[in-house]
């Protein structure tokens, strides 16, 4: 293991608060979707919104983007034990 | 623990990696859970898509706004607490996990006015109101009761924990160099917000 001087890849304050401030103009904009008819797709938008807004979360306020190697890997096992319990359980429902 | 001496200065057993790598495995059991009954869910959704409609209706879309953005705000905070005990300004550090603790009051008191507003229109599992809706209104207040009652069991655990943490910053137990058990602390902390991040969609904005 190389040495673990990690202090050079914290972001500063600023960092943070940028990514707050997108996470509210992200939330805004779910509300103000959802005020809107979209038919099928409100679903998959207001979905698809709070998994930018959840990629944001992990990759800055929790560190993931600047952690070692094996915590991504952990991260995406765990997305896809979870992405594989849904689609094989969504098979279910729509072949009943 | 072994007389290993090296000089004077006595040699530290930690392992900051590992402790979050630790921390990171627990948030994944926990995301399981929570994934389970976000799967119990989409399946209820799908076989009664208009009730759970008309039973969302019934949910204030203000209180549940107000309490996301309560939520990212305070992730932000505890972010820059950490941050700043990084840099060694604990006097920040301390303020910021304050201003964490009064966000996650004020959110567990939101809920506690949506709750009770439910509860005295007789909106709660197993009232006679209740029990005369249609099946789907009833699954949706069951899965809204059980999943937003798991989050703030959540939020209080947090704020236990994120309260030991402001008494250890405080007493200079967690400082610049040995800072692992806040991040911890942290990573609980945004769990929770991440969990709020889909059920904010899920329960308050469905048209």
């Amino acid at each position: 293991m190389e040495n673990h001087t990690t202090k050079s890849h914290h972001p500063g304050y600023s960092t943070y608060f940028f990514v707050w401030l997108a996470l509210l103009a992200f939330t805004s904009i779910t509300v103000t979707v959802a005020g809107i008819s979209l038919g099928k797709y409100t679903m998959l938008v207001a979905l698809g919104i709070a998994a930018i807004k959840s990629a944001l979360v992990i990759n800055i306020f929790m560190h993931i983007k600047f952690e070692e190697k094996i915590f991504k890997v952990f991260l995406a096992l765990s997305f896809f034990t979870l992405l594989i319990i849904f689609i094989l359980t969504s098979f279910d429902i729509i072949y009943r | 623990m072994s007389s290993h001496q090296e000089g004077t200065v006595a040699h530290v057993h930690r392992d900051d990696v590992g402790a979050k790598m630790g921390m990171w495995l627990f948030l994944f059991t926990e995301v399981l859970l929570f994934g389970g009954m976000f799967l119990v869910y989409a399946f209820y959704r799908f076989q009664h898509q208009d009730q759970f409609r008309i039973a969302a209706m019934e949910l204030n879309t203000g209180i549940g706004t107000l309490n996301t953005v309560i939520l990212l705000t305070s992730s932000l905070t505890v972010a820059l607490a950490i941050a700043a005990i990084q840099k060694g300004n604990r006097f920040l550090s301390v303020l910021m996990l304050n201003i964490t603790l009064v966000f996650a009051v004020m959110f567990m008191v939101n809920k506690y006015f949506e709750w009770s507003a439910k509860i005295s229109h007789g909106l709660f599992p197993g009232s006679k109101e209740m029990l005369d809706l249609p099946n789907g209104q009833i699954l949706f207040y069951g899965l809204y009761y059980v999943m937003t009652g798991l989050h703030a069991l959540h939020v209080i655990i947090g704020v236990l924990v994120l309260s030991f943490m402001l008494i250890q910053l405080m007493k200079k137990k967690i400082t610049q160099d040995n800072h692992v058990k806040l991040e911890n602390a942290g990573l609980y902390w945004h769990l929770v917000d991440l969990i709020w991040i889909f059920l904010f969609p899920l329960f308050y904005l469905i048209q």
